[in-house]
C-alpha cells in the first residue's frame, strides 16, 4: 500500500477516534451524581464504535458518491467514515432542529439521504434495506453499492440469512460487512454462534465470503476493496467478517462485569498500533501524530459547538411528519 | 414470613420479577428461563437478576439474537410440558418474531381444539421517557391484547409485579407479561419512589384478570395501567389538596379484562380518564371507553376522557418525547377538565 493511503487510513481513524471519545465525555458529564441514562444533554442509549474505526475506515476508503451504507445501532464510525456531514450528526445525537433528524432520530436513528446513509437498533434488520437499495442502484444502471453493516450477534438473525439468499440469486451490488467484536451485549460468540467463522457462512448462499483478523485496517482495506470491485462490476455480492474489538462496554453505563478479556483490551487497541507500525517504517513522524489529532479536536470541538448552539426543537414538532 | 423479615421489606420491581421466577424454579424443575443477556447479565433491566447464579447455564440460558428462534423453542418446549419463561429484551423487536408470539404460542390451543396447551410466560420490556427513541419506547401491549389467545399482565408495582409472574408461570396458557422499564426500580434510570416497594419474601400470586383500586375517590376515575398508575397517583395526591378526590384503577391484567372494576367505578364517580401510554387510535383507550358506552353511557356526567400518544412513533430529543407522553402535568390538565 502506497504511504499516502496509509496515512488516510491513520488519519480517518483517529478523526472518528476522537469523535468517539468525545461523545463519551460529553454524554457521561451530565449524568452524575446518580447516573441517569435518560438525564443531560446527549440523553438515551449510546453505544460507542471505539476500537472498530478499521472496520469502517478500510471499507469507506473505497466508496464514491452515489453507494449506500446501513449500519447498526453502533453507527458513528461508518457514519463518518463515509461522509455523514458530523454537525448535523452531532446535533442530531443532541437532538436540535439542525440534526440530520430534526432530533427525531437519535444516535440509533441517523438519516442522511445526500449520502444513502442510514442505521437501525433493530438487530439485523439493515441487511434487507442495504439489498433494496442495491436492487436500485442496479435497475438505475449505476455502478454504485450498498454495504450492510451488523455486528456478528446479527449473523443469527433470520434477517442476515434472507438477505445474503435474496442478494445472491438476485446477483445484487451489495457487500455484507459484519463487526466480529467478539461480544453481543454479554454474550461472547462462542455461546452463540455455531461457525467459528461467518465467512463461512457466504458458502452456504454460493457468495464469496472472507475473514479478516487482527483489526488490521490494511487487511480490511484489500478486502473491501476486492469485494466492492466485485459488485461495482456486476458480479455480485460478498460477505466479508473483520475481527474487530469492542474497546468500551456494549452501550455508555455498561459496568461490563461479565467480560473476560477486558484486561487485554487496551492493549490491543488497533490506533497506537497502526501508528507505532507507521512511525517505525517512517512513513509518519511525531508531529504528524499531534497535527492530525489536533485537526480532528478541532473538528470535533466545532461540531459538538454547532450542536449546543443550535435550537431545541418544539414539543408541538413532535406531530411533524408521520406521513409525507 | 421468615423469623429475618420484616413486613416492610422493600424491593424493587426487578427483584421483584426476578425473586418470584426463582421461586417457581425452585418448587418446579420444569421452569427455565431464556432470553438475550439473561445470563451473567441478571437482564438488561434486572428481572433475572441472580437467577443464573443459582440455577446456572441450564435453567437461565443465553440465546443468540434469534427471537424467532428462541421464542418459537420456548413453545416448543412448552407443549412439550416445560415452562418456559422468556425474554424479548425490547417489546419493540416484536416484529422480528411476532408469527411465533401471534400464529403459533397464541392459536396453538385453539387450533388444536384445546388438545395442546402452550404454558408460556413471554416477558419483555416496554415504555419510553429516557431517549430511547423509535425504536426501543413503546408499549405495543393494545397489540397483544388485541389478538386473541394470549392473556396479557402489566404490573405497575413490585407487589403486584411478584404475584403476576406467579399466576403467569402457573397458568396453562400463553401470558405475555410487559413490564414498564421506568418502573423496574433500576438504578441507573430515573424512577418513581413507587417502583420501591413491600413485597413478602415467600411466594405469592396476584390473579390475573383482575384490576385493583390503587387509590379509592369519589369525583373521577382514571383508569390506567403500568407506569402511568405511579403517575396518576402522583397527580391524585396533588389534587388531593385542592379539593378533587380521584379514583385510580389500575387494571393490572388486559387480557382478560377485569370489566366489572371499571364500570363500577364509573358508576361511583360519572368521569372517565383513560391514560395509556400506548397509541390512542384503535387501542387500550378506545376499549375502555366502549365498554362504558356499550353498558350504560347514562353513568357519564362527562364525555370520557382519553390521554394517549398521539399516533405518531416516539421521538428522541426530549423535548420532542415529552410533547407526546401522558405526564403527570397532562394527566392533572384533563382531571381538571372533567372537574370545569
Ligand atoms: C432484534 C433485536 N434483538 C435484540 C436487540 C438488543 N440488542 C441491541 S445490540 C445487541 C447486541 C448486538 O451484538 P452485535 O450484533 O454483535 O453488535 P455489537 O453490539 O457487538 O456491535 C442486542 C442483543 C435488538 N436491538 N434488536
Amino acid at each position: 500500500m502506497n504511504p499516502m493511503n496509509r496515512l488516510e487510513l491513520y488519519t480517518e481513524m483517529v478523526r472518528i477516534r476522537q469523535y468517539e471519545s468525545r461523545i463519551l465525555q460529553e454524554y457521561h458529564a451530565d449524568k452524575s451524581p446518580a447516573w441517569d441514562i435518560g438525564a443531560g444533554l446527549i440523553p438515551g442509549e449510546m453505544h460507542l464504535a471505539a476500537g472498530q474505526e478499521p472496520a469502517a475506515v478500510g471499507v469507506c476508503a473505497h466508496l464514491k458518491k452515489g453507494d449506500g451504507i446501513t449500519a447498526p445501532h453502533r453507527p458513528h464510525h461508518f457514519a463518518l467514515a463515509h461522509g455523514v456531514d458530523m454537525n448535523a450528526m452531532t446535533a442530531e445525537i443532541y437532538g436540535r432542529t439542525t440534526g440530520l433528524c430534526k432530533g427525531k432520530g437519535g444516535h440509533m436513528h441517523l438519516f442522511d439521504p445526500e449520502n444513502h446513509f442510514s442505521c437501525s437498533g433493530i438487530i439485523a434488520q439493515g441487511y434487507p434495506v442495504a439489498c433494496g437499495q442495491a436492487l436500485a442502484m442496479k435497475r438505475k444502471g449505476t455502478d454504485n453499492v450498498a454495504i450492510a453493516v451488523a455486528g456478528e450477534g446479527a449473523a443469527n438473525q433470520g434477517a442476515f440469512h434472507e438477505s445474503l439468499n435474496l442478494a445472491a440469486v438476485w446477483n445484487l451490488p451489495v457487500v455484507f460487512i459484519i463487526e466480529d467484536n467478539d461480544w453481543a451485549i454479554s454474550v461472547p460468540r462462542s455461546d452463540s454462534t455455531a461457525t467459528t467463522s461467518n465467512a463461512d457462512r457466504a458458502a452456504g448462499y454460493g457468495i464469496p465470503g472472507v475473514r479478516v483478523e487482527d483489526n488490521d485496517v490494511e487487511a480490511v482495506f484489500e478486502a473491501a476493496g476486492a469485494a466492492i470491485d466485485r459488485a461495482r462490476s456486476g458480479e455480485g455480492p460478498s460477505l466479508i467478517e473483520i475481527h474487530t474489538l469492542r474497546l468500551w462496554g456494549h452501550f455508555e453505563g455498561d459496568a461490563q462485569a461479565y467480560r473476560t478479556d477486558l484486561e487485554t483490551v487496551d492493549e490491543r487497541d488497533p490506533i497506537p498500533r497502526y501508528a507505532a507500525m507507521l512511525l517505525e517504517s517512517g512513513e509518519l513522524t511525531e508531529d504528524q501524530v499531534q497535527e492530525i489529532a489536533a485537526t480532528a479536536d478541532a473538528e470535533v470541538d466545532a461540531a459538538i459547538q454547532f450542536a449546543l448552539n443550535s435550537p431545541i426543537p418544539a414539543p408541538e414538532d413532535a406531530l411533524l411528519h408521520v406521513f409525507a | 414470613m421468615t423469623a429475618t423479615e420484616t413486613p416492610t421489606r422493600r424491593i424493587t420491581t426487578a427483584k421483584a420479577m426476578a425473586e418470584a421466577i426463582g421461586l417457581e424454579m425452585r418448587a418446579n424443575p420444569d421452569v427455565f428461563v431464556m432470553g438475550e443477556d439473561v445470563g451473567a447479565y441478571g437482564g438488561i433491566f434486572g428481572s433475572t437478576t441472580d437467577l443464573f447464579g443459582e440455577f446456572g447455564a441450564d435453567r437461565v440460558i443465553d440465546t443468540p439474537i434469534s427471537e424467532t428462534g428462541f421464542i418459537g423453542a420456548g413453545i416448543g418446549a412448552a407443549v412439550e410440558g416445560l415452562r418456559p419463561v422468556v425474554e424479548l429484551m425490547f417489546v419493540d423487536f416484536y416484529g422480528v418474531c411476532m408469527d411465533q408470539i401471534s400464529n403459533h404460542m397464541a392459536k396453538i390451543h385453539y387450533e388444536s381444539g384445546g388438545a395442546v396447551k402452550v404454558p408460556m410466560v413471554l416477558m419483555s420490556a416496554t415504555g419510553a421517557g429516557y431517549s430511547d427513541a423509535a425504536q426501543h419506547s413503546q408499549c405495543l401491549w393494545g397489540t397483544f391484547a388485541h389478538l386473541p389467545g394470549m392473556k396479557v399482565v402489566v404490573p405497575s408495582n413490585p407487589y403486584d409485579a411478584k404475584g403476576l409472574m406467579a399466576s403467569a408461570i402457573r397458568d396453562d396458557n400463553p401470558v405475555v407479561y410487559l413490564f414498564h422499564k421506568g418502573a423496574q426500580g433500576l438504578v441507573w434510570m430515573e424512577k418513581n419512589p413507587r417502583s420501591i416497594g413491600h413485597v413478602p419474601e415467600e411466594a405469592f400470586t396476584v390473579p390475573i384478570g383482575e384490576a385493583a383500586i390503587a387509590r379509592e375517590g369519589s369525583d373521577v376515575t382514571i383508569v390506567t395501567l403500568s407506569l402511568s398508575v405511579q403517575h396518576s397517583l402522583d397527580v391524585a395526591e396533588q389534587l388531593e389538596g385542592e379539593g378533587i378526590s380521584v379514583e385510580i384503577v389500575d387494571l393490572r391484567s388486559l387480557v382478560p379484562l377485569d370489566r366489572q372494576t371499571v364500570l363500577d367505578s364509573v358508576a361511583k364517580t360519572g368521569k372517565l380518564l383513560v391514560v395509556d401510554e400506548d397509541y390512542k387510535s384503535f387501542g387500550l383507550t378506545g376499549e375502555i371507553a366502549a365498554i362504558v358506552a356499550e353498558t350504560d353511557p347514562t353513568m357519564l356526567k362527562k364525555p370520557v376522557k382519553r390521554l394517549a400518544v398521539p399516533d405518531v412513533p416516539i421521538p428522541y430529543a426530549r423535548s420532542l418525547e415529552y410533547g407526546i407522553l401522558p405526564t403527570r402535568e397532562r394527566i392533572a390538565e384533563a382531571v381538571k377538565d372533567l372537574m370545569a
